[in-house]
């Protein structure tokens, strides 16, 4: 009864059979079968064996991804238990001795951690205030150039520092801007003084917005670009009849066009404001710093990988996650509150 | 007339000259800014030992191409292996991503099978907390991939964006399909393969494009499990002898069959390891561009 296909030579159902498909399915909602499409869906269903004699490929199919994010995911996941133990790889995960939370007092007494959190806090403010809305403007002006080849030239030339390695966008500014680079190489020739914005901590922040500026700003464009795509044309045309202008029509349409997405980006992004990135900051580390570039997880790799405390970068690590955990939740309640799509929805 | 060429709608005024200067300025400084750089670095790589002594450092006026410096990076030096090291990373761990992230996002895609909530929300579980770096390092050194290239593509291997953006498309297409092949008696992987993949070339190509540009441009986890420098990938060689101005000279970097004899520059050397990293990248991106709207989009929209 409950096997979707019938064995070969038997009578070929007009329709699939159990409540897999067509009770629960997307494209049609209701398909009635003969037992009734609703019965199908709270464990009334075909029992357990079936579902499983039926499904049992799907599932086959899964377990490559679910593995490797087992071994790979959810087993360091749990390996955090090391923030409660002074850990040393002799006695392993199991056996090193528990220190309950001394690990947590000694991370929260650190003045550099603290350094940390606050660089970490300023770069994602700035990146929030100078960053974010590069994107919107770039869209709406790349959406006002009329000629289809021109535009898709320049979307390709924007969106190409995306693919870029970071080891590749930092060599690039060392080469242009550094004290060895394009620019200096030009100011020495000419008797001045080379450029220092490469290594000087008070510009730290400039260079390394500029560098996200130059690399994502490009392709943050994708998203609005397409709600541009997405607002009603008409609504234009009858307000140019109207007689609205250019600049009206951009602050009456286009703006409210890209609202919710505005919103949701802006929401998602005060949920992730600990993750500033994590190799911009270790490839300049040296450059600048450390007293300016350090941030949440360049100091867990230090704490750690040079010192040989893993239950210190572990502790790092561990608080930073929780703390991201909450915030990521609260945004989505947020987001849902204002009536957007969070990055999962309540269903 | 310029009407010719525009896709302008018949109730838009023509903006005002001075506007249009403007918007075309512009827009040819953002281009500039971003393709300068690089005009600069490939130049300077295709330049002879004469233009780069002359410019007393990067060369922006073209004179005369030499293709030394390639030349010396491929004679079988650091480089040479890195780029192999990097190519044999990226190739075999994009195969395993995409793989893994196509077959889960099927199984997960047919509406009221098995266990698929569940497993689903392990899958999102993973945007929302990242295991820690530390915890994660000592895994990978638990089970050995310590100085294995698999410790560069399995950890990073599935990635559940990737996975959410598939199974959404997977999703959108019409299940009767899939339903009158089953109804034939088609297994699974026949549907997957033989009707599935076919309808979604489009946003595979985009998947596969995100996983490969991931690995090729994998740094810090290979600074992280790779200890041994004969194994480095090119990211790495880029930071120690670019980034890090490391002298070239003192090291293997160029091939043997070229060492002694006339050699280019350092800084084309440098500048050519910089173009051999950005060279693949650019090339092979514009031709899945024209998915990417609709890969990110439905993600985006239906994650």
């Amino acid at each position: 009864m409950t096997e979707r296909t019938m064995a070969p030579g038997g009578t070929p159902s007009p329709a699939p059979v159990s409540g897999r498909r067509g009770s629960r399915g997307r494209r049609s909602p209701v398909v009635p079968d003969h037992r009734g499409a609703r019965t199908a869906r709270r464990g009334q269903g075909p029992p357990f064996s079936a579902r499983l004699r039926r499904d049992w490929q799907l599932l086959l199919m899964t377990l490559p991804a679910i593995g490797l994010l087992a071994v790979f995911h959810y087993t360091p996941t749990l390996g955090n238990i090391i923030a409660f133990q002074e850990y040393n790889p002799w006695d392993g995960v199991l056996g090193s001795p528990w220190v309950g939370l001394a690990q947590f007092e000694r991370l929260f007494t650190d003045a550099r951690f603290w350094s940390a959190v606050g660089n970490t806090l300023v770069i994602a403010t700035v990146q929030l205030v100078f960053f974010f809305p590069i994107p919107i403007a770039l869209a709406i002006l790349l959406d006002s150039v009329m000629t289809p080849r021109l535009r898709l030239v320049l979307q390709s030339i924007v969106y190409m520092p995306h693919f870029f390695s970071w080891v590749l966008v930092v060599t690039l500014f060392q080469q242009i801007l550094g004290g060895a680079g394009l620019f200096s190489q030009m100011l020495r020739r000419n008797g001045h003084a080379p450029l220092e914005i490469m290594t000087d901590p008070d510009a730290f922040l400039f260079v390394v917005t500029s560098q996200m500026i130059w690399k994502d700003a490009g392709w943050g464009t994708i998203i609005f670009l397409a709600a541009l795509a997405a607002v009603n044309q008409n609504l234009y045309e009858s307000a140019a009849v109207d007689g609205a202008g250019r600049w009206r029509r951009m602050w009456h349409i286009t703006l409210p066009g890209l609202r919710p997405v505005i919103v949701l980006l802006l929401i998602l992004k005060l949920g992730d404001i600990l993750n500033v990135g994590f190799e911009q900051f270790y490839l300049q580390r040296d450059a600048f710093g450390s007293a300016v570039s350090e941030v949440l997880d360049t100091f867990i790799y230090h704490q750690t990988l040079v010192t040989g405390n893993y239950s210190a970068g572990a502790v790092a690590g561990l608080v930073k996650g929780v703390v991201g955990l909450v915030l990521i939740v609260l945004a989505n309640k947020l987001a849902h509150k204002m009536g957007e799509n969070g990055i999962y929805r309540r269903s | 007339m310029s009407t010719l060429f525009e896709d302008r709608p018949v109730w838009a005024e023509r903006p005002s000259l001075p506007a249009r200067a403007a918007k075309n300025t512009s827009l040819a400084v953002i281009a500039a800014v971003i393709v300068f750089p690089l005009y600069v670095v490939v130049l300077t790589s295709l330049s002879p030992a004469s233009a780069v002594n002359e410019a007393g450092g990067l060369v922006l006026v073209p004179q005369g191409v030499s293709f030394q410096a390639y030349a010396d990076l491929f004679g079988g030096g650091v480089v040479t292996r890195a780029v192999l090291v990097s190519l044999g990373v990226t190739a075999v761990g994009t195969a395993v991503s995409l793989a893994a992230t196509v077959l889960a996002a099927y199984g997960l895609s047919q509406p009221g099978s098995l266990w698929h909530r569940p497993l689903l929300f392990a899958i999102l579980l993973t945007f929302l907390f990242a295991p820690g770096m530390i915890p994660l390092y000592l895994l990978v050194s638990e089970v050995g991939l310590i100085d294995s290239y698999w410790s560069l593509i399995l950890p990073t291997a599935v990635n559940a964006f990737n996975l959410v953006v598939m199974r959404a498309f997977f999703m959108n297409l019409p299940q009767e399909i899939g339903d009158s092949a089953r109804v034939d008696g088609a297994s699974e992987w026949t549907i997957l393969t033989r009707l599935v993949l076919p309808m979604s070339k489009g946003v595979t190509a985009v998947i596969a494009l995100f996983y490969a540009v991931g690995y090729w441009n994998a740094f810090f986890n290979a600074v992280l499990y790779i200890n041994d420098n004969a194994k480095w990938p090119l990211q790495l060689v880029l930071r120690q002898y670019v980034q890090q101005g490391q002298q070239l000279s003192s090291n293997s970097v160029i091939g043997d069959a070229v060492q002694g004899t006339a050699s280019a520059p350092n800084l084309a050397i440098q500048m050519a390891i910089g173009v051999v990293a950005l060279v693949p990248v650019t090339f092979v991106y514009p031709l899945v561009q024209k998915h990417f709207t609709k890969g990110v989009i439905i993600g985006a929209v239906k994650g």
